[in-house]
């Protein structure tokens, strides 16, 4: 099977300038790689740093040590060392993220938010509109929310905004933070559903999930996390 | 959205130096922007970003450093090498420059259709019935009513006048818009619809923008990649998301602690 991710030896600390220059290591020699179609569940209680193993994946969080290796195409880009455009780039091909929260834009509407990820590949905004639809009504957001900007929604009915968004293209590598935190069974039924989509497609996942039910849907492998931790030592 | 297959950049700044008396507000800095690319420069009042920005923008002249810009033709020149008239040009065409106060970009004394006709005329555009409508469309386009065409900016509000001034700005499509702090003196709401309108219009027209700001989230909704200056310097850069949610310097960290949560 293609591997798609690849993490090699990495290590995060984080430099708190404002509490003079204390230096918090969380993780360290973090290694275990993801093939295509295959969803690798990090395990590990809250704090340890599962959340940012997934934004180091994504760039967000910078790496400070390490390697975090990701297929483009016929290309292997390391995210460690990856210029903003490199970056950038391969955002748009290759690395799908659904964060916690939806971070909200001002007066675009919620289907424009779940769509925007596919107007930088296609020409005709009215195909990604289309497939946004889709995914909504799969998530059961009702019609008459479609237009409205999602500032105002409840925490689930944001969460599942930001699902679609995530799952709309189709990516090599997904990422997924929580994705069922706040959702109810039939919603969590219709993301379970969406991840085994996904994975027949040959797309690599790599989830943080809280949930008994939902990790034993969806993972093929569990990485315990602890083990890589430093937070616990210190 | 980023053309990335556009290897080369538009615009290339090399070890720019700006110094009033003895205060450095520019301190060795470079950076690049290609098309389609919005850059965000951000500090607090006085780290010399807006002096970086006229630096770019060629309205100031540099102690030290180059600046080189892709010409429309492909060929690359140094800024500061163009003759006055070719600066000009570029100015009035290829390049937009957005204040924060309308009042400085616009002219008051005449219409709203005028100010955007202005800039047509300045690359060619005689026909009066091409311009007027010309100017109706971007009007609209900026959600400015088409009933107002004939009104002076004077009578319009901070919201509306900003509008205008990047209608007037846009109209000759240009590649590379400077903007210095674009939704500085507006309300929230006001400054809500810009930047949502701003955004719409950067993505759709393929845009450089290089856009200096103190506020954070406008640089995280508008930007990809960021720049934090302190005392003319530059002490961090890297994609927005990353500087604003894993900042590394210890100012960014005071910048980014400071944010008041809504």
């Amino acid at each position: 099977m293609t591997q798609i991710l690849a993490l090699a030896g990495v290590g995060k600390s984080f430099t708190m300038h404002l509490q003079g220059g204390l230096r918090i290591p969380l993780l360290e020699d973090v290694s275990f790689s993801v093939a295509a179609g295959e969803c690798c569940v990090l395990a590990a209680p809250s704090g340890v740093g599962k959340s940012s193993i997934l934004k180091m994946i994504f760039g967000s969080y910078r790496c400070d040590r390490g390697t975090i290796l990701v297929r483009d195409r016929d290309r292997v880009i390391d995210v460690a060392t990856a210029p903003p455009r490199q970056m950038l780039a391969l955002r748009q091909r290759a690395i799908g993220y659904v964060s916690q929260f939806l971070r909200a834009v001002p007066r675009v509407a919620a289907i424009d938010i779940v769509a925007q990820p596919l107007a930088a590949q296609r020409d005709a905004p009215a195909a990604g509109r289309l497939a946004a639809g889709d995914l909504l009504r799969r998530l059961a957001i009702p019609e008459r929310l479609w237009e409205l900007p999602p500032a105002t929604f409840s925490g689930g009915e944001q969460q599942r905004i930001n699902i679609a968004r995530g799952f709309l293209p189709d990516l090599p590598l997904l990422l997924l933070d929580e994705p069922t935190a706040s959702l109810d069974a039939v919603n969590k039924a219709a993301v379970i559903a969406l991840i085994a989509e996904k994975k027949r497609r040959g797309t690599a996942l790599v989830a943080v999930v809280h949930d008994d039910d939902v990790r034993a849907a969806i993972a093929d492998r569990v990485v315990d996390i602890t083990p890589f931790s430093r937070v616990a030592a210190s | 959205m980023i053309d990335l297959a556009q290897e080369r950049p538009l615009l290339v700044a090399e070890h720019l130096s700006k110094a009033y008396g003895t205060r450095r507000a520019c301190r060795d800095v470079s950076l690049d922007i290609h098309e389609g690319e919005v850059l965000a420069i951000v500090g607090e009042s006085g780290s010399g970003k807006t002096t970086l920005l006229q630096l770019l923008a060629g309205r100031l002249m540099p102690d030290a450093g180059h600046i080189f810009y892709e010409m429309r033709d492909g060929s690359r020149r140094d800024l500061h090498a163009l003759s006055e008239a070719e600066r000009r040009f570029l100015a009035r065409t290829d390049w937009g420059y957005v204040h924060q106060d309308p009042a400085m970009g616009l002219r008051m004394g005449v219409s709203a259709g005028a100010n955007i006709g202005e800039r047509l005329m300045a690359v060619g555009a005689r026909h009066y019935g091409r311009i007027r409508a010309t100017a109706g469309d971007w009007l609209q386009r900026v959600e400015i009513e088409a009933a107002r065409i004939e009104d002076l900016p004077s009578t319009y509000s901070g919201g509306m006048r900003q509008r205008l001034q990047i209608a007037r700005n846009l109209v000759t499509k240009p590649r590379l818009i400077f903007m210095d702090e674009p939704t500085g003196g507006l309300d929230v709401s006001v400054q809500a619809r810009l930047l949502d309108l701003l955004r719409g219009l950067v993505a759709e027209l393929g845009l450089a923008v290089i856009i200096v700001t103190h506020d954070l989230a406008v640089a995280r909704l508008l930007s990809h990649r960021m720049i934090v200056m302190r005392d003319g310097v530059v002490v961090e850069t890297g994609l927005t998301d990353q500087v604003l949610d894993d900042p590394q310097d210890a100012y960014t960290q005071l910048l980014v602690a400071s944010i008041l949560p809504a």
